[in-house]
């Protein structure tokens, strides 16, 4: 565990340090505020609750296209850059250095995400706002971020080169997000598969309405867990190349 | 040390390394010796685990490479020929970061990352930014990260390429430096830089150990004849009588210099150069130069690696 947060510590603290760091984040928190602006404070009057709907579906969004630049340079980079080597050489297993990236990444992602906490507040002061509600969208968010960045992470492990690892990623989610409209158009059982396979609509619409439910959070764990192993064997497989 | 049974790595059909054996003692400096693309950086990756050998294997102390690569990393540094450095972070930090990753322990941390720092001279630079030194400083950098955990075996690969004459002469004192602390096992394309920092030399030639042996052994081994330079200050009939009697010498070219000095070439059949030397002083001649001309053993390097189109 101690290298796994060793690796994470460093990560984090490059990223905060990078302009691909900077850059995301004041485009992300800019287009936050815009969408939220656009999206969820017009079309007249509503109640605090279907606001908080429409910050957490907008949130949804730039959180996963976030995660993607995020997660492009997580191992792709250290390839490129031949900064691999040191990790690899060192006596720490493919997964925790695998976990290392991975935390690193949503750290930062999380702490993006947290820095929104101030439209809620705003909706609160002239609003009602249920904090369980504000708790449960953001759950949902950190959830699908997890999600995503071990999407990304995959990308990242497949291609050595930071913008085929964002393709790759960017596919992946699209591919997964859209699964929901193949879950209505499939026969069932086929149906059924696809709308639980997807990434976003059956699974993140009750963490937008402030409702947990375990299998949401299961899905969304299960779907880190895989991926986060799919790029554990990407990186084994390179020692093999 | 190292024991490495028929290591073999393929590419599709090209045998990068192609079942090599070789073994390298506690303690020692091994070069290895090759032109570009002989095999010596796949073979010390597969050493240092970054690739899995498609057959046979090696083992570094008691571990093998194949079923046991997490001991095997924790007893080796590797540089390779690119260091592996995270530009934004600080000399010191960096440091720490691969000392920790090593798994050196938080208290011995700071006096590691002292003694990597003092034995690769990098004081003057320890807080700044590795992005900001020049090559040769983040090359001593590369050295350090390989070094902070004391690792009884240190991997080099091609420590001196890129360096200017300078960084290359520092660089040459550093790995001299490590002797004796830690077994070298480092690759250059570079004879002269082998033969002057290692106790043996691995010549490697299209994926293959062609030879292996100290300088002497390795001249011995293809017939051909060391030749040592040797200047004095004395007369020739005295230097001719002195060197004269050496055991293994087979020939002699004395030429006269300015100043009642003298130069000679000796072309002798093993090193002479301790007898030759103790000859010129109990003599009672002014010994001024006595190396080691490395012309043959370029020609020995060249006889074992074949003509340059043999380059891949």
């Amino acid at each position: 565990m101690s290298s796994t947060w060793l690796i994470a510590r460093r990560e984090l603290s490059a990223t905060l340090r990078s302009p691909l760091g900077f850059v995301v984040a004041a485009l992300v928190l800019a287009l936050d505020g815009l969408l939220f602006n656009l999206w969820a404070l017009t079309e007249g009057d509503k109640l605090s609750a279907e606001v908080l709907y429409q910050f957490f579906f907008v949130l949804s969004g730039t959180t996963m296209v976030a995660s993607v630049f995020i997660s492009m340079r997580l191992l792709a980079e250290e390839q490129q850059t031949g900064t691999a080597a040191l990790l690899l050489t060192s006596p720490v297993r493919d997964f925790q250095v695998v976990m290392g990236k991975f935390l690193g990444g949503f750290l930062f992602l999380a702490l993006l995400t947290l820095v929104t906490l101030y439209m809620p507040l705003m909706v609160w002061i002239v609003g009602k706002v249920s904090w369980g509600h504000v708790f449960a969208g953001y759950l949902g968010l950190l959830l699908l971020g997890a999600a995503s960045m071990a999407i990304g992470l995959f990308g990242s492990a497949v291609a050595r080169n930071q913008i085929v690892a964002a393709f790759v990623s960017g596919a992946l989610l699209v591919a997964l997000i859209l699964m929901w409209k193949l879950g209505q158009e499939a026969d069932r059982p086929l149906s059924g598969i696809f709308a639980y396979m997807a990434l976003h609509n059956l699974h993140y619409r009750s963490f937008m309405s402030g409702r947990i439910h375990l299998r949401d959070a299961v899905y969304y764990l299960s779907v880190c867990a895989f991926f986060l192993a799919a790029a554990t064997r990407m990186l084994e497989s390179r020692r093999w190349r | 040390m190292i024991a490495a049974s028929h290591l073999t790595k393929s590419y599709a059909d090209c045998k990068a390394v192609n079942d090599v054996s070789f073994t390298v003692k506690q303690g020692e400096c091994v070069g290895l010796l090759g032109l570009n693309g002989a095999g010596k950086t796949t073979l010390l990756r597969m050493l240092a685990c970054l690739l899995a050998p498609t057959a046979g294997t090696a083992r570094i102390g008691e571990a093998d490479i194949s079923v046991d690569s997490i001991a095997v990393r924790g007893r080796i540094g590797f540089l390779p020929e690119e260091p592996p450095l995270y530009g934004e972070m600080r000399v010191r930090d960096f440091l720490a970061f691969a000392a920790r990753l090593r798994g050196v322990a938080k208290g011995d941390l700071a006096e590691r990352v002292d003694r990597a720092i003092s034995r690769c001279r990098l004081g003057d630079v320890e807080q700044q930014r590795i992005e900001t030194l020049s090559y040769g400083f983040k090359k001593r950098v590369g050295i350090a990260q390989a070094i902070v955990h004391q690792p009884p075996l240190v991997l080099l690969d091609e420590p001196i390429a890129g360096l200017d004459p300078a960084q290359i002469v520092e660089m040459r004192d550093l790995i001299r430096a490590l002797r004796g602390q830690h077994t070298l096992l480092l690759s250059s394309h570079i004879l002269h830089e082998i033969s002057q920092t290692c106790d043996r030399i691995l010549v490697m030639h299209r994926g293959q150990v062609a030879a292996q042996g100290t300088e002497e052994e390795l001249t011995g081994k293809l017939g051909s004849k060391l030749r040592i330079r040797l200047d004095a200050a004395g007369s020739r009939g005295a230097l001719e009588k002195a060197l004269g009697g050496l055991e293994g010498l087979e020939a002699i070219e004395i030429e006269a210099r300015p100043e009642d000095r003298l130069s000679a070439e000796l072309v002798c059949s093993r090193d002479l150069r301790r007898d030759a030397a103790r000859a010129v002083v109990e003599a009672g001649l002014g010994l001024e130069v006595l190396t080691l001309l490395r012309g043959d053993l370029e020609s020995v390097f060249l006889k074992l690696t074949g003509p340059r189109e043999a380059e891949s």
